[in-house]
């Protein structure tokens, strides 16, 4: 979305959305695919909405701007909005300011300000992580639902194995800056490539798993971002390295369906391997 | 659901903490009162890990500090080794205290950012005048080697060049300086990334096996406290749902709250997709719950009863009790 900034910024490649070139455009231009294109989901919904502005005005901001509606109009479309992500009595809860809302219902706010301009594209960084279960399941429902009544895709950033496996059809694991997997969910799942994708599902308490068991850890940290290591960056953490991923970087293959993963010997690979 | 009484209470040798009628209140403006604990009984016997779980805002971490006495519950006894912490002077209190220790939730915050790490581990020790300079140091440099940190690289470091996972065992050395015999940990891996959870989670485990900890841990996480516990305290706006043994709350919850919650749980694998969320809504205000059981106005099984008379927790199977009139099973 081109929200980096920083003097000590260096980036490069393309980014096209629906057609459009947003790498290429000036920052007004990119702006203006937002609300209405694009639109954000941020993490923290404690500090995400502006504190000394009621609910109401924030909500309507953007229908205002990008759909050209009138105040009148636009506080009728915020109330709305806030009964499509079920908040009960949406007419007091524009009054309202977001000190005096619960996170869940911060939440929900957000989705509704995302959602307000009928965005084409929802990214969603990590929505639900500052929630509890219970109110985690019921945001995600609601997004799910949403995504397929407005007909908007979505991107879902999360680090809950859990919740891609039930609210996603694609997914993309990210290492060190790098994807090291894609592939349909189902067959991510069915049929892992990556050890660190394996790693990091072992690693995560189950509530299938027997009590008191012992969870399996991914040993050591992060390679340092200033200096990565020259083959695999996931080589000093990994059970199976060899010498090769040390020395060379492996590139993306693809196994069909879909399936990519950027590893030298993957899981399922007979040759080469120690425990 | 969410009542009160004593059922599940055991009366043996091997109790170390005995909490009776537990009740925090805060005074809110307006002469209004949050009902954070109200009557909270149980008890933990020696080496078990009892998990308190529940939803934010359940009285969870109130409930962790009142046994510390911090600040001292309103009403109600908490009894440890033998000792009625309640009743005790300040000084008492203060010197009691060194056995029960806390692990905080956010290890970045809870640590003094102008403190070394040699200072933070040895504070508790000069406090409380243990032992000579030098065998202070060694302690210190074992601590740090038990919880995995190298005390030549961290001694003379401080909180803020540490990742959240290295605070917060730099938290659990200085929480075991003093040679505790109990552990309250409240939410200790929620702030922190999901491969740092399970490294800190076995740690706590090797902690307790070494020292012969008994520990309480809360928890919002069903996954986290079903890997560490051997006992289950599920809380519901600050009175008791359901408690027992694990296995059996999982596989057989006995309480609606504690099914729905076990059910928002995501499953990592597509092919066993949620059907439906088990729970709407949020909690009701802790400053007005409602009548009867607390629990009645989210639950599916609600009934007249349940809004006139407040369930009792009563044994449904061997070492499993839940308040509720119309439970699971």
């Amino acid at each position: 979305m081109g929200l980096l900034s920083g003097s000590n910024l260096r980036r490069s490649g393309q980014v096209v959305f629906d057609g459009k070139e947003l790498t290429a455009m000036s920052p007004r231009e990119v702006r203006d695919q937002f609300g209405t294109g694009m639109a954000m989901i941020f993490q923290d919904p404690m500090t995400a909405l502006n504190p000394v502005r009621r609910i109401g005005s924030q909500l309507a901001e953007g229908p205002r701007i990008r759909l050209g509606m009138d105040k009148k109009a636009a506080l009728k479309r915020s109330a709305e909005l806030l009964s499509l992500v079920r908040i009960p009595d949406p007419e007091a809860m524009l009054r309202k300011f977001p000190y005096q809302l619960s996170g869940g219902m911060r939440q929900r706010v957000m989705i509704a300000i995302a959602i307000s301009c009928n965005p084409e594209l929802l990214f969603a960084d990590e929505p639900t992580t500052a929630l509890d279960v219970t109110v985690q399941a019921q945001i995600l429902q609601l997004l799910s639902e949403l995504r397929r009544d407005l007909k908007m895709s979505m991107v879902l950033v999360t680090h809950d194995l859990g919740v891609v496996a039930n609210h996603t059809d694609f997914v993309a694991v990210m290492y060190a800056g790098e994807i090291v997997e894609q592939a349909p969910t189902a067959e991510l799942f069915a049929n892992m490539k990556m050890p660190y994708t394996k790693a990091l599902l072992d690693s995560i308490p189950n509530i299938e798993m027997k009590s008191g068991a012992r969870l399996k850890v991914i040993e050591g940290r992060l390679p340092n971002p200033v200096d990565r290591p020259k083959g695999c960056g996931f080589v000093t953490r990994c059970s199976y390295a060899q010498q090769k991923c040390h020395d060379e970087h492996p590139p993306l293959v693809d196994a069909g369906s879909g399936h990519l993963y950027r590893c030298w010997y993957p899981l399922g690979h007979t040759i080469a391997r120690k425990p | 659901m969410a009542g009160s009484g004593t059922a599940h209470m055991r009366n043996n040798d091997e109790v170390v903490l005995e909490v009776r009628d537990l009740v925090v209140e805060f005074k809110v403006g307006g002469g209004k009162v949050v009902n954070a604990v109200s009557k909270i009984s149980f008890d933990v016997c020696r080496g078990e890990t009892l998990a308190v779980v529940g939803e934010s805002g359940c009285g969870k971490t109130t409930l962790g500090k009142a046994v510390l006495q911090l600040p001292p519950p309103n009403s109600g006894d908490v009894i440890f080794e033998g000792t009625n912490l309640s009743k005790l002077p300040k000084e008492q209190l203060r010197s009691a205290r060194t056995a029960m220790q806390m692990v905080f939730q956010d290890p970045i915050s809870s640590l003094d950012p102008r403190m070394t790490v040699r200072d933070l581990v040895e504070e508790p020790l000069w406090i409380w005048d243990r032992s000579n300079e030098e065998d202070r140091a060694a302690k210190v440099r074992e601590l740090l080697n038990n919880v995995g940190l190298d005390p030549e690289l961290v001694l003379n470091r401080r909180s803020y060049e540490f990742s959240g996972g290295q605070c917060q065992r730099i938290s659990i050395a200085r929480s075991l300086a003093l040679e505790p015999r109990m552990l309250i940990c409240d939410e200790p891996v929620s702030a922190l990334d999901v491969s740092i959870q399970a490294q800190i989670l076995n740690l706590l485990q090797d902690m307790k096996d070494r020292y012969g900890l008994t520990m309480i841990f809360i928890s919002h996480d069903l996954a986290v406290v079903k890997a560490v516990s051997n006992r289950i305290m599920v809380m519901y706006l600050g009175k008791i749902c359901e408690v027992g043994d694990p296995e059996k709350i999982y596989t057989k919850p006995a309480h609606h709250y504690t099914s729905a919650l076990i059910n928002s749980v995501p499953i990592p694998d597509p092919t066993r997709k949620r059907a439906n969320v088990p729970l709407q809504g949020e909690p009701p205000s802790p400053v007005a719950p409602p009548s009867g059981c607390r629990f009645r106005t989210r639950c599916p099984a609600a009934s007249d009863k349940c809004a006139a008379e407040e369930p009792q927790l009563r044994e449904v199977s061997p070492g499993q009790f839940v308040a509720c009139h119309h439970p699971r099973v």
